[in-house]
């Protein structure tokens, strides 16, 4: 249905007839919209009318309580979840909703998933090598060769994450907040336009939590960074604008202190945290 | 500066494989060397019957490889890699049937001998081109590769994995030996292909021919072996790898994981399917049995105990099984089944990374003892710590 409709638009060219790998366009300024986003699952309304806009180069913050829907937010973005209504664009020139998960990822959207998966039977290194951005079909896979530049430039990845010490031991022997560091520079390798970083300080030391803000905030600028997190001190520490969700749609949208004095949020959040996790448990 | 060859010529710099070829190499030069040179009624004399073993043992040998291959670096633990294996076998045996020509029991030109029986007029179609050499040993690689294509594509697209993809593969193996078992298939029903008398106008029956066979059974193992090597040597086999311990992850790496595991699905079954063909004419028969469910699952055994994931712990463990096979079925043929069970408990207690692990083991031991730290890279992606 939609495909007709498409066609039916006199004014523009038709979306097949737009390759896929055309660049993000974000000349007007936000690299993601969601709009109007609902999801439901079982009659449950994890995601409840969301709009959320990220500009190009922002740093942003999601909090909310568990369940609040930062998850499959998440999920909707790099297409692990289809939602039931809504638009979701990235640049104003992809749609999501018409892709599949290694089309968005292609696209320039990284995300680095709660608990740290990395491949453990891997070096470091080789982690890195994988997540780079690269011909991933099949015949160029298998008859890849690393080049001088290649190699550079993981080489630089492997320090910017920390772990050059640990360069060619396995993945699995790292400890969690290494991990995580793993991952990040993972998603760094792909060179992605939008990074999706979910809950990156859970279980971390605190100067773990320190050398994380420093990663983070160091790519700023450079890409679209949206964090989710829980601890507030983290987001307090990076955070340049942050957004509360509350069960499934955004309750408020500002700076941390603008969000913090909101009573609003005050109420469902900051202030009553502990019952809105045992409501959700 | 962008070989594309550079993959296929990888292994051949690596130790372990330089190793494997020559153990393999010098191997074969001392059964032939035994075979032919040393007297008959000598000690060391290696009898035909003998080399003609040691054949069937390197195909399945290679067998093993084919398996370890999507087990021990795709994850995809297949048990029904025998219909591949089978399947290879058929194409063989039809070659092997049209080439008895008018010498079968009936003297019909054309027909083989059960067809005859059956009282068929015409060959049936799909065993036309079949007494062309050429054509049979293409077919001993794409028929097991076109099903494998098929089968792989519809499963890895709906995400079938783990469990549910080794039922699946279990009941096509044994679909296909259900099918095979029927006269009105035209393979010969529960009797199969056999009474084969030449390959290439060679005769079966002569001692030359089955050191030949024995003789291609070992090129044909170094062959997938390096094949093997050189795909997970690659990034493609790092994929692979990746694959296995986090399929979603390596997805949003960005790789299409379905079309990487139908590439190597494919690449197993082939070779699976070319040792099907060289085990054939070895042991002179091929009949539904060998998809029978079981000869999948032994498969997966001797991978088990060789050590899954290391390729030549396939090897290893194919061939001593089936050695110990032929010894306890000679024997005390009643100990058999009670000795292979025995030995698997064993390894999994006692060797959980079968012999290649215990292997590697003490290897990494001397070389730790020779010079500390420095340890190389190159292993790092064979050396799966993943346990079945």
């Amino acid at each position: 249905m939609s495909l007709l409709r498409s066609l039916a638009d006199r004014d523009r060219v038709f979306d097949f007839l737009v390759p896929a790998a055309s660049p993000v366009d974000v000349r007007h300024g936000p690299i993601l919209y969601l709009e109007d986003v609902t999801v439901s699952f079982d009659g449950f309304k994890a995601i409840d009318n969301l709009n959320l806009t990220i500009d190009d180069g922002e740093l942003r913050c999601i909090i909310g309580p568990n369940g609040a829907g930062k998850t499959t937010m998440m999920d909707i973005i790099t297409g692990k979840t289809r939602p039931d209504t809504g638009s979701v664009w990235f640049g104003s020139r992809h749609d999501l909703l018409m892709m599949n998960e290694p089309e968005i990822a292609s696209l320039g959207i990284g995300r680095k998933f709660q608990k740290p998966t990395v491949f453990e039977a891997l070096s470091v290194f080789e982690n890195l090598e994988l997540a780079m951005a690269a011909d991933k079909r099949i015949l160029p896979t298998l008859t890849a060769r690393m080049s001088g530049e290649v190699r550079d430039r993981i080489e630089e990845g492997v320090d910017t994450i920390g772990l050059a010490a640990l360069r060619d031991r396995p993945a699995g022997i790292l400890s969690h907040g290494q991990k995580q560091w793993l991952e990040i520079g993972m998603l760094l390798m792909q060179r992605p336009r939008l990074l999706l970083v979910d809950e990156p300080v859970a279980g971390m030391t605190e100067q773990e939590m320190e050398r994380t803000a420093e990663l983070l905030t160091g790519l700023a600028g450079k890409q679209s960074v949206v964090v989710v997190e829980h601890d507030m001190g983290f987001v307090r520490s990076i955070a340049r604008q942050v957004t509360v969700l509350h069960q499934g749609s955004v309750l408020a949208e500002g700076s941390m202190d603008q969000v913090a004095s909101d009573p609003r949020v005050i109420e469902v959040y900051l202030g009553a945290e502990a019952d809105a996790d045992e409501e959700m448990v | 500066m962008h070989s594309t060859h550079f993959w296929l010529t990888r292994p051949f710099r690596e130790r372990s494989t330089q190793l494997f070829l020559g153990v393999l190499l010098a191997a074969m030069t001392l059964v032939t060397l035994l075979h032919v040179a040393v007297p008959q009624g000598h000690p060391l004399y290696v009898n035909a019957y003998t080399v003609n073993l040691f054949g069937k043992y390197l195909s399945y040998a290679l067998l093993a490889v084919a398996v370890d291959l999507v087990w021990g670096y795709l994850g995809i633990l297949s048990l029904g890699h025998g219909a591949f294996f089978a399947l290879g076998g058929y194409a063989m045996g039809m070659y092997l049937m049209r080439q008895i020509g008018d010498r079968g029991v009936y003297g019909d030109p054309v027909l083989p001998d059960f067809m005859v029986f059956l009282s068929w007029e015409n060959l049936p179609w799909y065993w036309l081109g079949f007494d062309m050499a050429w054509f049979a040993f293409l077919m001993v690689l794409l028929v097991p590769g076109a099903l494998a294509l098929v089968f792989g594509f519809l499963a890895f697209r709906s995400r079938v994995t783990g469990v549910y993809l080794s039922i699946i593969t279990q009941a096509l193996t044994f679909a296909l030996m259900l099918a095979f078992f029927r006269n009105e298939m035209g393979f010969g029903g529960s009797d199969g292909l056999t009474d084969f008398r030449e390959i290439l106008g060679f005769n079966l029956r002569s001692d030359a021919t089955r050191l030949g066979l024995f003789l291609a059974s070992g090129v044909a193992l170094a062959l997938g072996y390096v094949v093997c090597r050189a795909i997970v040597g690659s990034k493609l086999g790092r994929v692979c790898v990746a694959t296995r311990d986090a399929e979603a992850r390596t997805r949003f790496l960005g790789y299409r994981v379905e079309r990487f595991q139908l590439f190597v699905f494919v690449v197993s079954a082939m070779l699976a399917g070319l040792a099907g063909a060289l085990y054939v004419p070895q042991v002179g028969i091929i009949n539904p049995s060998e998809f029978s469910p079981l000869f999948s699952i032994e498969i997966v055994l001797w991978v088990a105990l060789g050590g899954r994931g290391t390729l030549y712990g396939a090897v290893i463990g194919a061939i001593l099984v089936n050695y110990a096979k032929t010894y306890f079925t000679g024997a005390m043929p009643d100990a058999w089944l009670f000795a292979l069970g025995g030995l698997f408990v064993l390894v999994t207690v006692f060797l959980p990374r079968g012999v290649a692990g215990l292997l590697a083991y003490r290897l990494k031991r001397r070389r730790r003892s020779d010079d500390d730290g420095a340890s190389g890279n190159e292993n790092s992606a064979t050396g799966s710590e993943a346990t079945p």
